[in-house]
């Protein structure tokens, strides 16, 4: 497969990305705007450190909601960093669900919070596995 | 956005400012780190508001400080305080995904001279750095 053809694969999937609503298009675009020479993988180092970031974080919020008594206050700190986190390298549909699940730990609803923190580990992961994608495909583009 | 008409100078006309991001969270520090960078400003990260203190202790001075509020062993606000107390100078700017008026106003309170909403970008770095360059002939 000739490399204009892998470079076109590879805008196509970063506009998937973006018209799918699983990344902020102006945040990520900014991730891109740092990489350079001395860092050319830029943004796949940092997209790689938040995972490992994140898994951590969503485990002790997992943590959270199995104590007893539910602690909200360490949930909505912990959720505070997550979401930070997940805007800061633009994963939109993430952070969506952090806000549905911030407005469940607020009302101290152990069901809801349960059901939203469901929904932030399936869309972590299935923007894990977008991403996974792209950047082979990046890397396949040289 | 790379250098050239972004670069400011310092209170004292050198070239290159000196700025320190005080942020928990590793990606944060790495991609502000890598923002300032571009700009051309030497930069220093570290992790909690505690750090930021030690940093100055030890007779380090920085022209911008990136401050995080929400922060474990010491937070932004605290660590703001701290810093003014102790005589720091520098343009702070409170750096936080917090949104709250009542919120801002008490970090605004412990002595920042901007505020930023998460996550950072090059045009709000730039909006910050021109403060520095404007506060470099106002006095405190």
């Amino acid at each position: 497969m000739d490399r204009n053809h892998l470079l076109r694969q590879v805008a196509y999937m970063k506009n998937s990305l973006f018209d799918q609503g699983y990344l902020d298009r102006e945040q990520f675009t900014q991730l891109e705007e740092l990489q350079d020479d001395a860092n050319p993988n830029f943004v796949e180092e940092i997209v790689t450190l938040y995972y490992n970031d994140s898994a951590r974080l969503i485990q002790n919020m997992e943590q959270t909601l199995v104590n007893r008594p539910i602690d909200f206050v360490r949930l909505e700190e912990i959720l505070h960093q997550f979401k930070g986190s997940s805007s800061s390298i633009g994963a939109k549909k993430v952070n969506d669900a952090c806000t549905q699940l911030r407005e469940y730990c607020s009302a101290e609803n152990t069901e809801g919070c349960s059901r939203t923190l469901q929904l932030v580990k399936q869309e972590h992961a299935v923007l894990r596995t977008r991403l996974e994608t792209y950047f082979q495909m990046v890397r396949e583009a040289g | 956005m790379r250098g050239g008409e972004d670069k400011a100078v310092n209170k004292d006309g050198r070239s290159k400012i000196r700025a320190l991001v005080v942020d928990d969270s590793m990606v944060n520090r790495t991609i502000h780190h890598k923002l300032l960078e571009n700009l051309g400003i030497e930069n220093q990260v570290v992790g909690n508001g505690k750090e930021a203190v030690d940093a100055h202790s030890s007779g380090n001075y920085f022209d911008l400080i990136l401050m995080d509020m929400d922060m474990p062993v010491m937070n932004g606000i605290e660590a703001t305080r701290r810093l003014r107390a102790m005589g720091v100078r520098s343009l702070i700017a409170g750096v936080t995904t917090r949104s709250l008026e009542q919120e801002k106003q008490e970090f605004m309170e412990a002595g920042l001279d901007d505020y930023q909403e998460k996550p950072l970008t090059a045009a709000k770095l730039v909006s910050i750095i021109h403060k520095i360059n404007q506060s470099s002939s106002t006095p405190r």
